[in-house]
């Protein structure tokens, strides 16, 4: 059996040392509303980090997820606002937003997948490309303002972000569920064994019979549905979009990846590892603003130096290996 | 006068020891040959001497005088250099680059002539034409062996400790490190030669050292002891002969293949397998032998028309030729044929995993495909969850063995059997691929190592430029028609 090592533990000791120091700090970051919010909030980037560990696993990267989202939900609202008129305040109308907000992250998964598969561009070049075309592409459909779902619309949609089981509230039950399959196909799929190898060594996965392009693009795709879906469920929340939605998104789910121990070139991907690491980046931004401690505006330097650290353990647990 | 040596040194990494009281001796202009099974404690002593690790007990005498590096470029500096099986050159910068890295000429702006002409300087020294200018990715192997010694020359090395250097290197081509070996020994150089190839050893060694579990079991000069003796002191008991006994092929073709165009690299290759038969494929580097097995089996681009016991079949990607029974094991152990930091179960199932389970991975019926492989190919390892690098040589290749024979192809293709591992577990190779044809399967052996091919096969293709250059079979395979075929030197008529 596999020992616990600190690749797996670091990231799970640094979340319980955060909640234990919260705790301390103040007695209100314990209260369930509390909690719901950070949990309600990670979820958005949680699931495109769980997306993002399939393709950073898979030896790829994309910086286009926070500008993809900002589209989709533009295009989400323009949809939605669109059909509105003919099938009235409705939940089919509602229904139909998402179908869109899904397919177009699938679409646009697939536009990267294949400019990284089938034209064989760097996965950097091409995320980097495509995240500034989202990005204009969605302030020029704001028309360089904010995009607002029909008011009417709002109402209806408002409990998908709201609402919930109890203070669990739905972005939280889809991210729970969003993690346990990713975890389940990362560790039991045939398809995450690929990912792994391809990340590992692409030519020995090639030597091996796997189908390399097929699996890469199907990460991006894998990314793309999950963008969709959390566009599903923040749309509700502020019920618009602009040109400043999902600024920086990426560069939190890259992070939240690394934090949990995937390795930045790919070949071990650890979807938990990945979960806990969205936990404590919100965590952080938490405490920062629950506790007068330190300045919420150092929130940003704080998770800069966790992320080196998080490298660092890593490399020394390499290191370690070796000898 | 001794340049380098060792007395009394023994060595242990925690409980394990892996030297007991060696004592080796390196003269100037003399080629010592060390030899020894993998685990024997080769690389351990080359370790040693080339600064990276302290003896536990017993002294490094350099000049006749204890000395202690602290690391290996302090070993280095004082002219003791080591060239490693896997090069440690950076491939974009050019050769003089390489040869000056760390220590380049010039001050704060770098004298690029005067590097550049003392690299050419070295390598007409070596006889060699590389261009210092040439970015090292644009050079051939075994040019790249050449601008590591030519570095290692640089440095004004007194000692030169090099290991394996012929493994990564073609018929041909171990001819020119020969050369380069002797002129070394002429210019007064200490060489220490590892090397599990044991007629090169006979061809190049002064003096030879024998290794078996960490101790000295042997020291021989040059003369004293034939491959056979070595074979023996090394393993440390009779080997019967090397080679299994060769075996009676049936006359029906399991594969046919006609015209098998690779383009730029093989082209028109006819060729017949029969069931139950080993054929051999030598030749070359470059002359297209693993670019024809490579085209065959669907990893490249390739045209051909090839039957399967008498059906037509396409094979457009490797997967088709699992699925039709033919499989290929990469001469690239470590680049394309395992993952080296991943578990040996998983290595073993990564080409069949659709095989074990559906979505699911069933990883009950993994383990026992891992245990039933461990004990077909006797791999020899602690743990199966450990990383396929950290296994020896030997084992790495049974585990890639066992990895190809999974999908339980008919036709094999095995390029490079028997690559950089030990005379032992050469043995076990040799034996394994002779069961495969009894069983009826079919196998293509192609590899660089003569008495190899000629060893194990029953019929020889000999490859040259990308075409076949003949076919040698029963008491025509021998060393001179392989190599007259390979060069393509005409018969005298």
């Amino acid at each position: 059996m596999k020992r616990p090592d600190l690749h797996t533990l670091g990231p799970i000791v640094a979340l319980i040392a955060l909640v234990v120091l919260g705790a301390l700090l103040n007695p209100s970051f314990l209260a369930p509303a509390n909690i719901t919010n950070v949990l309600a909030r990670s979820a958005f980037i949680g699931m495109i980090a769980v997306g993002m560990t399939f393709v950073i696993t898979a030896g790829g990267l994309d910086l286009s997820v926070g500008s993809m989202a900002a589209f989709l939900a533009g295009v989400t609202i323009m949809a939605m606002n669109a059909i509105a008129p003919a099938l009235g305040i409705h939940w089919g109308t509602i229904l139909i937003g998402m179908g869109v907000a899904l397919l177009g992250g699938l679409i646009a998964g697939y536009l990267n997948g294949a400019l990284v598969t089938k034209a064989r561009i760097e996965p950097f070049i091409v995320t980097l490309g495509t995240m500034g075309i989202f990005r204009s592409l969605v302030t020029w459909l704001a028309d360089g303002g904010t995009l607002s779902l029909a008011s009417g619309l709002r109402t209806l949609y408002r409990p998908v972000y709201y609402g919930g089981i109890g203070w669990i509230t739905w972005p939280i039950i889809t991210f729970a569920i969003v993690a346990i399959l990713g975890e389940w196909l990362m560790r039991q799929s045939r398809f995450g064994r690929h990912v792994e190898a391809i990340g590992s060594n692409e030519r020995v996965a090639r030597y091996s019979a796997i189908d390399v392009n097929r699996v890469k693009l199907m990460t991006y795709v894998l990314l793309g549905l999950l963008v969709g879906l959390a566009v599903v469920l923040y749309v509700p929340r502020l019920g618009s979009a602009s040109g400043s939605t999902g600024v920086l998104w990426e560069l939190e789910a890259i992070a939240a990846v690394i934090i949990g121990g995937t390795a930045l070139k790919g070949g071990t991907g650890r979807v938990w590892g990945t979960v806990v690491g969205v936990l404590i980046l919100s965590l952080i931004d938490n405490i920062l603003n629950l506790a007068d401690l330190v300045s919420p505006y150092l929130n940003g330097a704080i998770q800069g130096v966790i992320i080196v650290l998080a490298v660092v353990l890593q490399r020394e647990k390499s290191t370690a290996d070796e000898r | 006068m001794t340049v380098l040596a060792l007395r009394n040194v023994s060595k242990s990494f925690g409980p394990i020891a892996v030297l007991h009281d060696v004592d080796l001796a390196l003269e100037p202009g003399e080629v010592h040959a060390l030899i020894g099974e993998n685990g024997a404690g080769k690389s351990t002593i080359m370790k040693i001497l080339g600064g990276f690790l302290d003896p536990t007990s017993g002294e490094v005498l350099m000049d006749g005088a204890p000395r202690r590096f602290a690391s290996g470029p302090e070993a280095e500096a004082a002219g003791i250099v080591v060239i490693h099986q896997e090069f440690n050159l950076a491939p974009d910068l050019s050769v003089a680059a390489n040869v000056f890295l760390g220590r380049e000429a010039g001050g704060w702006r770098l004298d690029h002539a005067a590097m550049r002409a003392e690299t050419a300087a070295l390598l007409s020294r070596l006889h060699s034409r590389i261009d210092p200018d040439t970015l090292i990715r644009e050079l051939s192997v075994p040019d790249r062996q050449m601008v590591e010694i030519a570095k290692a020359l640089s440095r004004n090395a007194r000692v030169l400790i090099m290991d394996e250097p012929s493994a990564v290197l073609t018929h041909r081509e171990v001819g020119s490190l020969y050369e380069q070996i002797d002129r070394l020994r002429d210019s007064g150089v200490a060489v220490l030669y590892c090397s599990h190839r044991l007629d090169e050893v006979d061809r190049l060694a002064d003096r030879i050292t024998v290794l078996r579990d960490g101790r000295v079991v042997r020291r021989a000069l040059r003369g004293e002891l034939d491959e056979h003796g070595m074979a023996n002191a090394m393993v440390g008991r009779e080997l019967e002969d090397f080679y299994p006994p060769k075996g009676n092929p049936g006359r029906e073709p399991a594969l046919k293949v006609s015209d098998l165009t690779v383009p730029g690299e093989v082209h028109g290759v006819n060729l017949t397998l029969c069931k139950g038969e080993v054929l051999g494929i030598a030749g070359l580097v470059g002359s297209g032998r693993t670019e024809l097995a490579e085209g065959l089996v669907g990893l490249r681009p390739a045209r051909a028309t090839i039957r399967m016991d008498g059906r037509p079949i396409v094979i457009p990607t490797l997967r088709d030729a699992f699925a039709a029974g033919l499989a290929y094991l990469t001469e690239d152990r470590k680049e394309a044929g395992l993952l080296l930091e991943k578990g040996l179960t998983e290595n073993l199932t990564l080409a069949t995993l659709d095989r074990f389970g559906g979505w699911r991975i069933d990883n009950a019926a993994e383990v026992a495909a891992y245990e039933q492989a461990k004990q077909d190919f006797d791999i020899r390892a602690p743990r199966r969850d450990m990383p396929a690098g950290k296994l020896s040589g030997g084992n790495q290749q049974k585990l890639l063995l066992a990895k190809t024979m999974l999908p339980d192809p008919r036709i094999i293709i095995i390029d490079e059997p028997t690559r950089g591992i030990d005379v032992g577990t050469k043995r076990q190779i040799y034996a394994f691929i002779r069961k495969l044809a009894e069983e009826g399967r079919s196998i293509i052996v192609i590899s660089s190592e003569m008495s190899e091919i000629i060893g194990l096969s029953d019929r020889v293709l000999v490859m040259r430029e990308g075409r076949v250059a003949g076919e040698l079979a029963g008491p025509m395979m021998t060393e001179e028609n392989i190599v007259r075929l390979a060069m393509g030197v005409k018969e005298a008529a």
